[in-house]
């Protein structure tokens, strides 16, 4: 329900990294995004390709890596997904977990086409 | 073509401006609360009762959000408290700034706890750092037991759940202990208070609770 504020948090990042000039360059927008962050992948999409329409970055593309959420045993020493978003080990059904990884929302990377290629 | 690797929080700067929120909430002495919950679950009705058990006791200040209207804090200056409402116009949280800003039309040189009733959404606002010393969702028997399974991040956030409307228990399709189960398998560490508004049962444990942390923040 938030992804259209995200998406804006996204592209503020996307500029700071690029002048205004250059974002047309701009490909691909990679970002992490954990299995339970609380955000829709398919509305984040929507969302950040209605923002780039009609602006310079437009034609930039958000590829989204989806991060399980995994949490380690204390019990068992194993670190397993849970699906469900429970911290509950999926090995051993024990409750003293500790979250590896899940709620992640991060840009990780900027793709950027070569000036040549596009003059060309 | 080029790739400009970076690691970059998609929220950084809402968390920057939660964490000088948090500053400023430290230099008042100020213990915050951040209520968060579903819509309709009593999060302004325990609002109403904690401040009416905690008169002459400790003072508090309230900052509102809603969507739209500012009817909750209407309730709330009725009960003599300060208070300012934030209007987010659709949005579905608070975020830290919308606090920031709000901070400037209220004065808490005086008071010792601020709760912030953020708008009634069990999603969004679990993304969202207020500056809050802790998130206390509230969940009510209405909304049965199984709440905290469906929307999982909210409770994970949370320090303290609240079950609120306990005196509906016997009328409704609601197994306290399935509930409460539901929330610690999300959460181990929730601590859980249960609290009716109609008959006021568990709202001195919960005042009592806030006054026991007002006093610990006082002493660190």
């Amino acid at each position: 329900m938030h992804e259209l504020s995200i998406a804006q948090n996204i592209l503020e990042i996307v500029g700071e990294y690029l002048p205004s000039d250059r974002r047309g360059l701009v490909k691909t927008v990679k970002l992490k995004l954990g299995e339970q962050a609380g955000i829709v992948p398919d509305s984040l999409e929507f969302c950040f390709n209605s923002l780039v329409e009609g602006t310079n970055l437009r034609g930039a593309v958000l590829e989204i890596e989806r991060v399980p959420f995994v949490v380690r045993c204390n019990s068992c020493g194993r670190s397993s997904i849970s699906e469900s978003g429970l911290m509950m080990c999926s090995v051993c059904d024990g409750a003293d977990v500790v979250l590896i990884s899940g709620n992640e929302l991060q840009v990780t990377a900027i793709e950027i086409l070569d000036e040549e290629k596009i003059e060309a | 073509m080029s790739v400009i690797t970076i690691e970059r929080k998609v929220l950084e700067k809402n968390d920057e401006v939660a964490e000088q929120n948090r500053e400023v909430f430290s230099r008042l002495g100020l213990f915050v609360i951040n209520l968060v919950s579903s819509p309709g679950s009593g999060k302004t009705s325990l609002l109403e009762k904690t401040l009416a058990h905690l008169r002459d006791k400790v003072r508090v200040a309230v900052i509102e959000g809603d969507v739209q209207t500012d009817l909750d804090a209407q309730r709330v200056a009725v009960l003599g408290v300060p208070v300012v409402q934030i209007v987010t116009r659709g949005g579905c949280h608070l975020e830290a700034s919308l606090v920031r800003d709000a901070l400037r039309s209220i004065d808490l040189s005086k008071a010792q706890l601020l709760i912030i009733e953020n708008v009634g959404n069990l999603v969004c606002p679990a993304n969202y750092d207020l500056g809050e010393a802790m998130k206390v969702v509230v969940a009510s028997t209405t909304e049965g037991d199984d709440k905290p399974l469906k929307y999982p991040a909210m409770f994970r956030n949370a320090s303290v759940l609240i079950i609120n409307k306990i005196d509906l228990l016997p009328y409704v399709n609601c197994n306290l202990e399935s509930l409460k189960h539901n929330a610690l398998s999300v959460n181990p560490a929730l601590h859980i208070m249960e609290t009716s508004c109609t008959t006021n049962k568990g709202i001195a444990e919960w005042c009592d609770w806030l006054q026991h942390n007002i006093l610990r923040k006082n002493e660190i």
